[in-house]
């Protein structure tokens, strides 16, 4: 994967920073929540975290380590963490007040979480060219599915580790490479007739699907928020399986080749088993063994939910409001 | 079942409040109809509520009927 196009003068910075080395980040003084959200910085973070996952081609070697670009980014994701704290405060003061245990306090959150209008249109009915542009949006997370959560392997010790590596087994194809669920994706794309390369649609996704990424990096890159690195993998997963039968039957609804279909389908029943895991067995055990985690782990779900339902709806107005695009 | 109890680790079953039955280490599950269905994952989830379209794999249907699950709180 190459460097992608710059949208603004934060990602100009921190794109030729990484691609020399010698240009300094632009400090993010007094980012205010429409320019932090904005399309031009987080693309920026999501190059940032990137170096940590495939990289660039066209980056300089060291880039990772470069300090001026940890320095900047250091400063957006402290921007970013406070005002996600700030926008999902009453979500998780709410979730704090019920059930016996997380996974109880868990489900109260998605139960009462947004709900987004996108999967049951791509079941009933968006066009063949409106599910390819879904293909794609989705592709720059998929691509690389749980490579951000199995961060969260290094910082629990115990039965969580053990069930957070049991769900990362059988994400990553359960010792069978033909079934790893990135990979699965990408055959997917390839039946669709899209481009299956790592990153090949990050050029066209906006500023809603980039933050859905960044969140996740966020908390990964950050031991102190591995609670809300793993409560962000309970909410995403048990949102999973219904959307995942919805775009299933209408991937084949619109009349996609097997394989398309069969990604979604792998994740009905994935996800299903996936969700009972991290609710219970992963944040269950972690918070049982560290009380201390469960704020943070109702903090996480609370950005998933909060930060994927708008990146939903984004999708679903931009589908909704202009013609089905031609081909391509 | 039998492999792995013969390989010496066991068959664990969690019972999941108002979900499916988590089972780790099985081989296969037999169905009502009398049918074996392979486990291709390291922890599968049987349904439990009846309403799934996968059976005997949960399908997350649960969650939809929930007001009429026993268990939830």
């Amino acid at each position: 994967m190459h460097l992608p196009s710059t949208r603004g003068p934060v990602s100009e910075a921190v794109i030729a920073t990484v691609r020399s080395g010698d240009a300094a980040p632009p400090p993010p003084a007094d980012l205010d929540a429409e320019v932090l959200l904005g399309e031009d910085v987080q693309l920026a973070l999501w190059v940032a975290h990137e170096l940590g996952y495939r990289g660039f081609d066209d980056a300089t070697p060291d880039a990772e380590r470069d300090v001026d670009l940890l320095r900047w980014r250091h400063a957006v994701e402290d921007e970013l963490e406070q005002h996600l704290r700030a926008s999902t405060a009453e979500a998780v003061a709410s979730a704090q007040e019920q059930g016996r245990d997380v996974a109880d306090r868990l489900r109260s959150l998605v139960d009462d979480g947004p709900s987004t209008p996108l999967a049951r249109h791509l079941q009933r009915h968006a066009t063949r060219e409106e599910v390819l542009t879904f293909l794609r949006e989705r592709s720059v997370y998929h691509l690389k599915e749980s490579d951000p959560h199995a961060a969260a392997l290094a910082h629990l010790d115990g039965p969580a580790k053990v069930a957070l590596a049991e769900l990362l087994y059988d994400e990553y194809g359960g010792g069978r490479p033909e079934r790893l669920h990135s990979h699965l994706y990408a055959e997917a794309l390839e039946a669709a007739g899209l481009d299956a390369g790592y990153g090949a649609y990050v050029e066209e996704v906006g500023a809603s699907t980039l933050l859905s990424n960044n969140v996740m990096s966020l908390f990964a890159r950050q031991r102190r928020l591995r609670g809300a690195l793993i409560g962000h993998l309970a909410a995403f997963e048990a949102t999973s399986t219904d959307p995942c039968r919805r775009i299933a039957a209408g991937i084949e609804r619109v009349g996609l080749p097997d394989a398309v279909a069969a990604y979604f389908h792998e994740h009905v029943e994935a996800d299903a088993v996936h969700e009972q895991v991290v609710l219970g067995d992963i944040c269950g055990s972690a918070v049982a063994a560290d009380p201390a985690l469960e704020d943070d782990v109702l903090f996480g779900a609370a950005v998933c939910l909060q930060v994927d339902a708008a990146a939903s709806d984004v999708l679903y107005a931009e589908l909704t409001a202009t013609p089905a695009r031609a081909a391509g | 079942m039998s492999r792995d109890r013969e390989q010496g680790t066991p068959v664990r079953a969690r019972v999941c409040p108002g979900g499916p039955l988590l089972l780790r280490g099985a081989d296969e599950v037999v169905d009502a109809d009398g049918r074996a269905h392979e486990v291709t994952r390291p922890v599968v989830a049987v349904c439990l509520c009846g309403a799934t379209g996968r059976a005997p794999w949960c399908d997350g249907t649960h969650a939809r009927i929930r007001g009429a699950a026993p268990g939830r709180s």
